[in-house]
């Protein structure tokens, strides 16, 4: 079938190596990207319209924009206007903790924007604090609505660290060209099943989290 | 940032909109086409049909558009299968879109009461006669604003076509800072290019939003 080659020396270690840094990336900027959407979420629904008008237009901008120009914009834009010479990987962090903010802190704004104020009045009719308000009564009920989305949204970043490698970010899908080129010779079916095996590495990481994502939305829809 | 320069860049990257746009349209009409029929093969239980498409679609949407486009353009061919870039790209769009709009179409579909396909069956009218003219027009409105999300979605996704060194928006840019360093001229020309492209489809999307979710 000419796909020895993937079980031949390191090459699985390689494989997995590169997913590695897919991972790393993803989940630095996941990690990074969760408290900034809750405060951007908060901010958003409060009634200054300032502070409403800078936050929507980063939003649109970010979301407009594909996420390779944002990589080319951060990678080289930074360097040639800023001054600023960023690894690919950190280059690649800032870009999806820049998109993964954004689109968590629409999350949030939508599910805070979905309680109705009769929580609020309840609560403060029981005598709560603004404080025990939102961490007793709002948090959890809006968590319910903006986990499935938010699971949805690390796949999405997942998914698209693959992008990374076109600023010369060595992760998984260009260790998987790198293994490509040094079996050219030897194993011509070489990217049939390179890219493949890819294809498969990602799916085997997303589907449980796209299933998990369906599940927490049937459960709280109930 | 040097004006000149800009000016003198500005034709290129109006050729590549061109590029861009075309191979976004394929897409779009592949993917909603492939949408169409998988969606409806999954919601009539199709025997055999119904469980690959049910495949295709976990497969298209959990794997990175790029990964798929390299297998099609570099893997395919080692099996005799050749396809020219342009064609490439838009297969791969068709393939990662069909799956979003198969989703999106579901949703629609499966939101249509089961009384309205029962009342077009009573009235007379075959199977086909109800999806046609009741059940699917109903489906539409309500899948239009997913659908498009999708067609922006997909516009923004035809940027990794670049990547087979098809001369797109975004290839343009890289060539330029590659071979003069002109980035920041580049740069500036690639987003506005690409908001000149999305921003009218965005706030078209809002405002489908905006009509279409009166009476729900």
């Amino acid at each position: 079938m000419g796909a020895e080659f993937l079980f031949q020396g390191a090459t699985i270690q390689r494989l997995l190596a590169g997913l590695g840094v897919t991972l790393r990336i993803s989940l630095i900027s996941v990690a990074l990207s969760v408290p900034l959407g809750v405060v951007m979420g908060v901010l958003f629904t409060r009634k200054n319209r300032v502070l409403r008008a800078v936050l929507r237009v980063y939003l649109d901008f970010i979301r407009v924009m594909p996420q390779l120009v944002l990589l080319f914009l951060v990678f080289f834009g930074s360097a040639s206007s800023l001054g600023l010479n960023f690894s690919g990987e950190v280059a690649s962090i800032i870009v999806f903790t820049a998109w993964g903010a954004a689109e968590l802190g629409d999350l949030v704004r939508a599910a805070l924007e979905a309680i109705p104020q009769s929580q609020y009045d309840g609560a403060f009719a029981l005598g709560l604090t603004s404080k025990q308000t939102f961490a007793r009564v709002i948090l959890p009920q809006a968590l319910r609505s903006l986990l499935p989305p938010s699971v949805n949204l690390v796949t999405r970043i997942i998914k698209t660290t693959s992008l990374c490698m076109l600023i010369g970010v060595v992760e998984v899908v260009r260790v998987g060209q790198q293994i490509i080129d040094f079996n050219r010779f030897d194993y011509p079916m070489g990217a049939l099943w390179t890219y493949a095996t890819l294809a498969l590495l990602y799916f085997v990481i997303c589907w449980p989290l796209s299933l998990l994502s369906r599940w927490l939305e049937k459960r709280s829809s109930r | 940032m040097n004006w000149d320069l800009v000016a003198e860049y500005a034709p290129l990257f109006l050729a590549a909109t061109r590029v861009t746009l075309v191979v976004s349209a394929g897409g779009i009409v592949g993917a909603l086409v492939v949408g169409l029929l998988t969606a409806v093969v999954r919601l009539w239980h199709v025997p055999v049909l119904s469980q690959l498409a049910a495949a295709y679609v976990e497969v298209s949407r959990n794997t990175p558009s790029l990964v798929q486009l390299f297998f099609l353009y570099f893997g395919l061919p080692k099996v005799g299968i050749l396809l020219s870039q342009e064609a490439c790209a838009i297969v791969c769009l068709t393939f990662l879109g069909g799956g979003y709009m198969a989703e999106a179409f579901r949703s629609a579909l499966e939101s249509v009461p089961l009384i309205q396909h029962e009342s077009a069956q009573v009235l007379g009218l075959s199977r086909q006669q109800a999806f046609r003219v009741v059940v699917l027009p109903q489906a539409m409105a309500q899948a239009t604003p997913a659908l498009v999300a999708n067609v922006i979605f997909l516009v923004k996704e035809s940027s990794v076509v670049s990547g087979i060194a098809l001369a797109d928006l975004m290839y343009v840019a890289k060539d330029i800072i590659g071979q003069s360093y002109d980035t920041s001229e580049a740069l500036f020309l690639l987003v506005v290019f690409y908001a000149i492209i999305l921003i009218p489809i965005s706030v078209l999307g809002t405002y489908v939003e905006g009509r279409f979710s009166h009476g729900r």
